[in-house]
């Protein structure tokens, strides 16, 4: 089959370069009545030297005209398939009531995240001067407020029948554990432009998103959630521009000038490290938030960091860039991460707005099975006296709140490279203050701009400088409900109620009684 | 030599793409997950629009690929003809 | 280096002493104990005597671990500031010199029953 007949029509529009010339560069123009400087204020301060900002183009060749056409198909695939999850019970097809609480994390912690990028991306289209890089921008832009509006309208229809979806956006705020992306977005767009690209574009995008969505969203349709998987693969789709993109800035920055290799790299190192730790609850997810796991946070990290990771680094090794400087700590800490977030979260399920559980014992198998090295010599031993308090009477609760780390604000959970049966902890002086740390990396990161982290909002002092102690106010100032959101799943009402709509949507028995 | 990759949603849409890339990939390997299929191979990858073209019996625009892409890694380049991604080292 | 900015930039802390109502924020961490997953952070007077301190709210928070009961409190090891350390039960925090956002460190070498078995301590 030949054809030539439609080669040749198409011949007649422009071909893909001559149409991204068109539709970039060719928009621009040289301010008349204000200086370049007066126009674009921020792009100089960093330190950052651009010759030749027309030197940056994206690779995919995407223009606006194109942009709405493939993203109004990708909406009409998510929503027929959202449409029709509500439609026909799609809550109900889920492997357990236990997966929710992954959902409930995703929806407190990450899509505030996607909005925050919005933000961000927003603002870097303004402050760059170049046209590619402001197209970019703004596409990017786009696809993180439709990434959130995405993710809440699909979430939306589980806030119909289970607990903790109802306060997202302002558990956002005020939740301890979900200040810590929150914390890490509003440190990326108080940085300047360049930073901020780096920090969101490069380093979250390319070297981190694939942990976060690629096994997360297998995950969810390993796990009967349709909806989900049509959200995150539709997200992903950008993402995949998104990171191009990332590789492309930093490539970008590297080849405009020599002076700038020592700033970039040192945002790498910097914004590595905060990713990884913002990412870290992921492991959780993964490890023990599935009821049917998709793969270990192990074999993810395997994939997504190690190998691909590794590819990056020694692909930019030519312009001088070396890995992250905390790589060899974050691959110390993989056997280890999601079992110290898990117990942490169980003991402090008091103050949380999703559930959490023991895992069964065939599940501390699969651990062992996961992770030889560390599950049975350090984590199961935990788990089973855990069990065994809860087999005796209430569950255990650590009733001692957590020591969180001034950079990340993370609780201090984690254990030292090299000893596991040791916390991390560093702490430093500034200006007659104390202030703790959760490793290395979130130490040098203060120790690089004091004056940023000092002013942190961390939600573990503030129960007390703000509400002297008062757990149930702080919950309704946070938007928890006690005894309806937090909490062990067993016992939950989304425990009772899925268990309940489940038995009615598969069998004819006609229940009286509302389940709720 | 490291591994480049791309992923795909698992669909109608994406199959044609598939089989495209191993026509022209003789060292592809194509990985079967829930709801995806991913494509690594060794240092370089092309995916040619002629040869989807010739599968599907349609004209084909290579920028199509964006509304089920899932993830890729490499250096990528992409023209009217083809979408490549390549790692230097 | 500080933080890269278009004029004088000066950060204020958030948590200073003056902001807690007369009290101060005290971490405690037992080495080795991690059924509790971080250090432990409480509220508490600077006139509390260490005494009290410990036989008070640490014990309680820490009755948890089959380790507990076992803890002979004359043979501890503590550390603060990182520094070891030889508290008076009777004086005050204060007059044992931990101040606001202190991290107090209690080892018990010879116990660790949760945490990996014989480990070095």
């Amino acid at each position: 089959m030949t054809l030539t007949t439609d080669k040749t029509a198409s011949k007649k529009k422009l071909g893909l370069k001559e149409r991204y010339a068109a539709m970039t560069r060719d928009l621009g123009w040289e301010p008349t009545y204000r200086t370049p400087e007066e126009l674009f204020p921020y792009l100089t301060y960093e330190g950052i030297k651009i010759h030749d900002w027309s030197a940056w183009e994206d690779p995919f060749r995407l223009t606006m005209d194109a942009y709405w056409k493939y993203q109004a198909e990708k909406e009409r695939k998510f929503y027929a398939i959202v449409d029709a999850h509500a439609q026909n019970n799609g809550h109900l097809n889920i492997t357990d009531a236990r997966y929710l609480s992954a959902l409930k994390l995703f929806l407190q912690a990450i899509s505030p995240g996607e909005y925050a990028a919005h933000r961000g991306f927003a603002r870097a289209g303004r402050e760059f001067a170049g046209v590619g890089t402001q197209v970019a921008c703004q596409m990017q832009a786009l696809d993180e407020v439709r990434h959130a509006q995405t993710q809440i309208h699909a979430l939306s229809n589980y806030n119909k029948f289970y607990d903790g979806f109802h306060a997202f956006a302002r558990l956002r705020d005020r939740m301890w554990y979900n200040t810590v992306p929150r914390s890490f977005f509003d440190d990326a767009m108080t940085a300047g432009p360049f930073e901020f690209m780096l920090a969101i574009g490069f380093s979250f995008e390319y070297v981190l998103t694939n942990l976060l969505f690629v096994p997360f969203m297998s995950g969810a349709a390993y796990n009967g959630d349709m909806s989900t998987v049509t959200f995150g693969f539709s997200a992903q789709s950008d993402e995949a521009r998104h990171m191009t993109l990332g590789l492309e800035v930093i490539k970008f920055l590297l080849e405009q000038d020599p002076d700038n290799l020592p700033i970039v790299q040192g945002w790498i190192d910097k914004w590595f490290w905060r990713g990884f730790r913002v990412l870290g609850l992921v492991s959780a997810m993964m490890d023990y938030m599935l009821p049917k796991r998709v793969m270990s946070w192990r074999e993810a990290w395997n994939i997504y960091g190690q190998e691909n990771g590794g590819a990056l680094f020694r692909d930019l090794a030519r312009y001088g860039i070396r890995k992250p400087s905390g790589w060899d700590d974050a691959e110390a800490s993989i056997d280890h991460m999601s079992h110290q977030f898990m117990l942490a979260l169980h003991h402090w399920n008091f103050g949380t707005a999703f559930h959490t559980w023991i895992p069964s014992e065939e599940e501390m198998t699969w651990l062992s099975a996961k992770y030889p090295d560390t599950f049975d010599r350090y984590y199961r031993p935990r788990w089973e006296h855990m069990r065994s308090i809860e087999e005796q009477g209430p569950q255990f609760h650590n009733f001692g709140l957590a020591k969180l780390c001034q950079v990340c604000q993370l609780p201090c959970v984690f254990t030292e490279p090299d000893d596991p049966s040791t916390l991390w902890q560093r702490e430093t002086a500034y200006q007659g203050e104390r202030y703790h740390f959760c490793s290395d990396g979130c130490q040098q990161i203060f120790d690089n701009e004091p004056e940023k982290y000092i002013q942190a909002w961390m939600p573990m002092q503030a129960l007390f400088s703000e509400l002297e102690g008062n757990v149930p106010a702080w919950m309704d100032w946070a938007g928890l409900i006690n005894e309806q959101d937090n909490l062990n799943f067993h016992g939950s009402a989304d425990e009772r109620n899925f268990s309940a709509w489940r038995g009615l949507s598969t069998t004819n028995t006609t229940n009286q009684e509302n389940p709720a | 030599m490291s591994t480049v990759f791309i992923a795909f949603q698992a669909n109608e849409e994406t199959r044609p793409i598939i089989e495209a890339i191993e026509v022209d990939n003789a060292a592809a390997e194509v990985v079967h997950e829930p709801a995806m299929v991913k494509v690594n191979a060794p240092g370089h990858l092309v995916i040619n629009r002629e040869t989807i073209e010739e599968l599907i019996g349609r004209p084909y625009d290579l920028q199509e690929l964006q509304v089920n892409l899932i993830t890729l890694s490499g250096n990528l380049d992409e023209d009217d003809d083809a979408l490549t991604l390549t790692w230097n080292e | 280096m500080s933080v890269k900015a278009t004029k004088e930039y000066v950060g204020v802390p958030r948590d200073s002493v003056d902001k807690f109502h007369g009290k101060q924020i005290v971490y405690l961490n037992w080495h080795q104990h991690l059924l509790f997953a971080a250090a432990f952070m409480t509220w508490v007077e600077p006139e509390l005597t260490f005494g009290d301190y410990i036989g008070g709210p640490i014990t309680a928070l820490i009755a948890a671990d089959p380790d507990a009961a076992a803890v002979e409190w004359d043979k501890v090891e503590w550390k603060v500031r990182g520094e070891s350390f030889t508290p008076d039960f009777a004086k005050s925090l204060a007059d044992n010199g931990i101040g606001h956002k202190d991290l107090i460190t209690m080892h018990t070498p010879g116990l660790n029953t949760l945490c990996g078995g014989s480990l070095p301590s």
